[in-house]
């Protein structure tokens, strides 16, 4: 480390080939803080509050504008809201249950699916599989996908995925109809197509922030295991990922947040139907795709409405992240076998 | 690193500096508002702006609720809406609201029939029922029997409803229900209704998602914009109105049906399904909303400009764009009401 | 290693894939080899569509002409590339020091207290703000309250949406950060600034600007923010000798949105070149940040 703060008239003069720091007499390395480097501190530390501050600023601001808002649909509508089934504006009947039902099918169906690509794609790409200049570009093009604009992603849903996963799941129903999960036919946006292309955005953000986590895995400790006489995969799944895991968890929190609050994909894909069914060929509703084709054309009674809709959207981003603390407070608090 | 955010102070400087240094600016409008007319309103202000010494017009689509919104909050100068405005909107403006019918347009029914026949005819009592999921399939004797000379095969009917809130559905959906009472009893007339729970009716947002499901799965039909299906080439079926007779979407049909009503002094006038012997029973027209007293005469002699310029030399490609240009009645009484714009 | 017998037996050195363990780490291999592929093949096929779609009509005029309207043929989005540089810029000018200075408190100083673990808490529900509600707050924030739509607008906006991605993984990046690093500082009598502003941050850099990125690039992309801050306009942001920059202003993610709905040829050709500039305009922020936040050890 060269860049030590160098006081008063203190020099050091980084180690020298033979060894050994040179000094000038009578100085030492270590020194107390100026005063200086005390405002400095003081101030920055400051700072760095007011950073904090400002998120929970947004948080309030957030409940303030839309929860203000909220309010006289809240007394409207009551809790049958979040009970009720039926979206019907003229007879001003309100249920979000399928909606709430859409959202968490097609997000945990989403994180499993590009969660789990996404972490062995993180795998695949720090842990020496491909020579470390391929890895590099591959690194490139993932982050890039997520630069990609979410219409697009939903053009290339109906283009692409729902032609493509038409056969299959006709097949699939025909063959395998009894199970719940392939209970109805495709005509076309339904909860799979929509699930897929959310597993595609959420997986370069998961496999970006999970190699970060991978690489951070200190090199001694990949050297030990490897020491000791374990296999690659052994050393991978007993070892490194285990050491990554509050990285990779994180990666999974903000991949589903952005599940969660995907609009205008899903708007395209999803089908805005408002039933609630464990086929993943039928069309489904979100929250946040509810959210978005019904705001533009939204009288103000009906906006009341949608921003209580909105709400329970933050409520349940807000349980679920309540949830998933949980499981990594339990998870590691077991004792390391 | 220091070089670096002393250039950036600079350029922040110089940013600020030269917003704020104000010559001779050109009046710039902003308006919001109805995606139906979006493509010829673009193609008007551009051509509007381009001759010298014209305002710069801005007009962004993003739904005649959302524009009524902003031009209530007076953050846009003017709006547009395929459903004009409602009273009680009216009454929260203080300036006074003039709305003016701009152009006028008609929602066909699109279809997709292994084969590509053209011509489908759809009688009165039938395409209600379609939407109302009791006729459900394209051999449907009510359908046989207006169709003879084509082959209609044995497929179930995909309805291809809007997946968003739009005005295209509100003036479909109060056709629909002035000529079925069952329609009206069920799904009802709003910018998104409760729709038939069935698997073989799906939803697509905007009208290129309709369009594009419809061409892609065989035996779909859907209500599309026809400026929209016209350009996109979709097959659309002739309807049946009240006089009996069978008519295609288009400027006659069209220019038929808007003379059968006549305008109020508001401006606001709805053809739930016209009389006329040769009109297309699903026409509407579509408003731009201005301010009565805006307060600013640069801005309001720059908005009776353009819309001078929209009746005039704008109505001439309408038919082109797939829009009904007003007749000339019309066109003179919005020529008078556009001068209570100050 | 089986009991304290004289004769101990070597373990053999030699390669045996054939022994479980082996099979077994193969298998996986084989398997990750095969998920990688399956990943792949739709992340290929999106860019394959874009560049398809979009290369065709990517030329200078693209670049810097303005939008065509109805039938005309030709036009490009250059005011729409400025605009979403300017507004994206404006997001980043605001989420990049709010998130890593919330980001240090969170992974340093205060990093169990109560005003830490809500704030954390915060931060990972407006993960899942929906980018509509973002433009529906900063419309009410900023549009409101100036009157006019406008591009910091739409850069408020979009800040919303970034600074909760670059608070967590800044978080994670400094927390990785080896704890021998951070004793030495100390104990070379840094105050906690310097620790932070020495150590911990240029360590934390990669993971940091990891994050930037993600953030940026889907700022970039978000379409319903901007229609409500910074709706869409047909000219240049400089316009008449000055710069407009409280005026509705155009931006690629909207000019996509727009275009791709009309049914014109032309325009939706546009908007797929849009989308690839977009696309490469992140590649490149991608790639200049790579290398200027490259370790320098």
């Amino acid at each position: 480390m060269s860049s030590v703060p160098a006081h008063g008239a203190d020099r050091v003069r980084v180690l020298s080939m033979n060894g050994g720091l040179e000094f000038d007499r009578g100085t030492s390395v270590s020194q107390p803080p100026s005063t200086f480097d005390l405002f400095v501190d003081r101030g920055f530390r400051a700072l760095s509050h007011v950073g904090v501050m400002l998120v929970l600023l947004i948080i309030a601001l957030l409940l303030w504008e839309i929860g203000g808002k909220a309010l006289p649909g809240m007394q409207r509508a009551g809790l049958g809201f979040i009970t009720g089934t039926t979206w019907d504006v003229g007879r001003e009947q309100y249920g979000i249950l399928p909606a709430i039902w859409g959202t968490m099918y097609s997000s945990l169906l989403a994180l499993l699916i590009g969660g789990v690509a996404g972490i062995t794609m993180a795998v695949f790409l720090t842990q020496d599989f491909l020579a470390p200049r391929v890895a590099a570009m591959f690194r490139t093009i993932v982050e890039l996908l997520a630069a990609i604009p979410s219409v697009v992603y939903g053009l290339w849903g109906i283009f692409v995925v729902i032609p493509f996963v038409r056969p299959i799941a006709e097949t699939l129903h025909d063959e395998f109809g009894w199970i719940p999960f392939f209970s109805t036919s495709l005509s076309g946006p339904g909860l799979l197509p929509a699930s897929l292309v959310l597993a595609i955005m959420i997986l370069p953000t998961v496999a970006a922030v999970s190699q970060d986590a991978l690489r951070a895995v200190p090199f001694r400790i990949k050297q030990a295991a490897y020491g000791l006489g374990a296999t690659r995969w052994e050393a991978i799944l007993r070892v490194i990922v285990p050491t990554a895991s509050t990285g990779i968890f994180g990666a999974l929190v903000l991949g589903f947040g952005r599940a969660l609050g995907e609009t205008m994909a899903l708007a395209m894909l999803v089908g805005n139907s408002n039933q609630i069914t464990l086929s993943m060929f039928s069309p489904a509703n979100t929250l946040a795709a509810l959210l978005a084709l019904n705001f533009p054309e939204a009288g103000p009674r009906e906006v009341e409405i949608l921003m209580y809709g909105a709400m329970v959207l933050m409520a349940i981003t807000l349980i679920v992240n309540v949830i998933g603390s949980w499981i990594m407070l339990v998870a590691n608090r077991e004792p390391r076998r | 690193m220091r070089q670096l955010s002393r250039y950036a102070l600079c350029v922040c400087a110089v940013l600020a500096l030269a917003s704020t240094a104000g010559a001779e600016e050109k009046v710039r409008l902003t308006g919001s508002g109805a995606s139906f007319p979006f493509p010829i309103y673009s193609t008007w202000f551009k051509a509007f702006s381009a001759q010298p010494n014209a305002a710069t017009v801005d007009y962004q689509a993003k739904g005649s609720g959302a524009g009524v919104q902003d031009f209530l909050n007076k953050t846009v100068d003017f709006a547009a809406s395929d459903s004009a405005m409602k009273q009680e909107d009216i009454d929260k403006v203080a300036e006074g609201v003039q709305l003016l019918p701009m152009t006028a347009g008609e929602i066909a029914i699109g279809y997709n029939l292994p084969g590509n026949p053209t011509g489908l005819k759809l009688p009165r009592d039938v395409y209600p029922a379609i939407f109302l999921g009791t006729v459900t399939r394209w051999n449907d004797p009510k359908i046989v029997a207006a169709n003879p000379g084509m082959k209609l095969p044995d497929l179930p009917i995909t309805v291809v409803r809007r997946a968003d809130s739009s005005g295209t559905t509100f003036v479909f959906t109060q056709h629909l229900s002035a000529v079925s009472p069952a329609f009206k009893d069920g799904p009802g007339v709003g910018n998104t209704v409760n729709w038939p729970s069935s698997d073989k009716f799906v939803a697509a947002p905007k009208n290129d998602g309709v369009t594009a499901t419809i061409k892609q799965t065989p035996g779909a039909l859907g209500y599309i914009e026809y400026a929209y299906a016209k350009l996109a080439k979709v097959e659309f079926a002739s309807l049946q109105n009240k006089a009996g007779a069978y008519v295609a979407p288009g400027t006659g049909g069209g220019v038929d049906a808007l003379l059968s009503v006549k305008l109020p002094p508001n401006m606001i006038a709805w053809l739930p399904d016209p009389d006329g012997a040769k009109s297309y029973p699903i026409t509407t027209y579509t408003w731009m909303i201005f301010r009565k007293n805006n307060g600013d005469p640069a801005k309001a002699a720059a908005m009776r400009a353009m819309v001078d310029y929209c009746l005039s030399e704008g109505q001439k490609i309408s038919d082109q764009m797939g829009y009904i240009p007003l007749p000339q009645a019309v066109v003179a009484e919005v020529r008078k009401a556009a001068a209570n714009i100050q | 290693m089986s009991g304290a017998t004289a004769d101990v037996s070597i373990p053999s050195l030699q390669r045996a894939p054939l022994e479980r363990r082996a099979l077994v780490s193969n298998f996986l291999t084989g398997l990750a080899w095969l998920v990688a592929l399956l990943a792949a093949v739709p992340l290929f096929s999106v860019l394959y569509m874009l560049i398809v779609r979009g290369g065709s009509r990517l030329n200078l005029e693209a670049l810097t002409a303005l939008p065509p309207a109805g039938f005309e043929m030709g036009g490009g989005f250059g005011n729409a590339l400025v605009g979403t540089v300017v507004m994206v810029g404006i997001g980043a000018a605001i989420a990049v020091p709010v998130g890593i200075l919330a980001a240090v408190f969170l992974a340093e100083l205060g990093s169990n207290s109560t005003l830490g673990n809500v704030a954390r808490f915060a931060t990972k529900t407006l993960t899942g703000l929906p980018s509509i509600l973002a433009g529906v707050l900063a419309y009410a924030l900023v549009v409101l309250v100036t009157g006019s739509y406008s591009a910091p607008a739409g850069g408020v906006a979009l800040s919303l949406l970034m600074v909760p991605t670059v608070i967590l993984t800044a978080e994670e990046a400094i927390k990785m950060v080896p704890k021998i690093m951070k004793d030495a500082a100390y104990g070379m009598g840094c105050t906690r600034t310097q620790v932070i502003l020495k150590v911990l941050l240029p360590t934390a850099l990669p993971g940091i600007i990891t994050g930037v990125m993600l953030a940026v690039a889907r700022a970039a992309g978000e379409t319903a923010p901007l229609l409500f801050t910074a709706l869409s306009s047909s000219y240049w942001l400089y316009q008449d000798g000055h710069l407009a920059l409280m005026q509705p202003t155009a931006s690629l993610a909207v000019l996509i949105y727009n275009f791709s709905g009309m049914p014109f040829d032309n325009q939706i050709e546009l908007a797929w070149a849009a989308s690839l500039v977009l696309v490469l305009i992140v590649l490149v922020i991608n790639v200049v940040s790579r290398f200027l936040g490259r370790p320098k050890i």
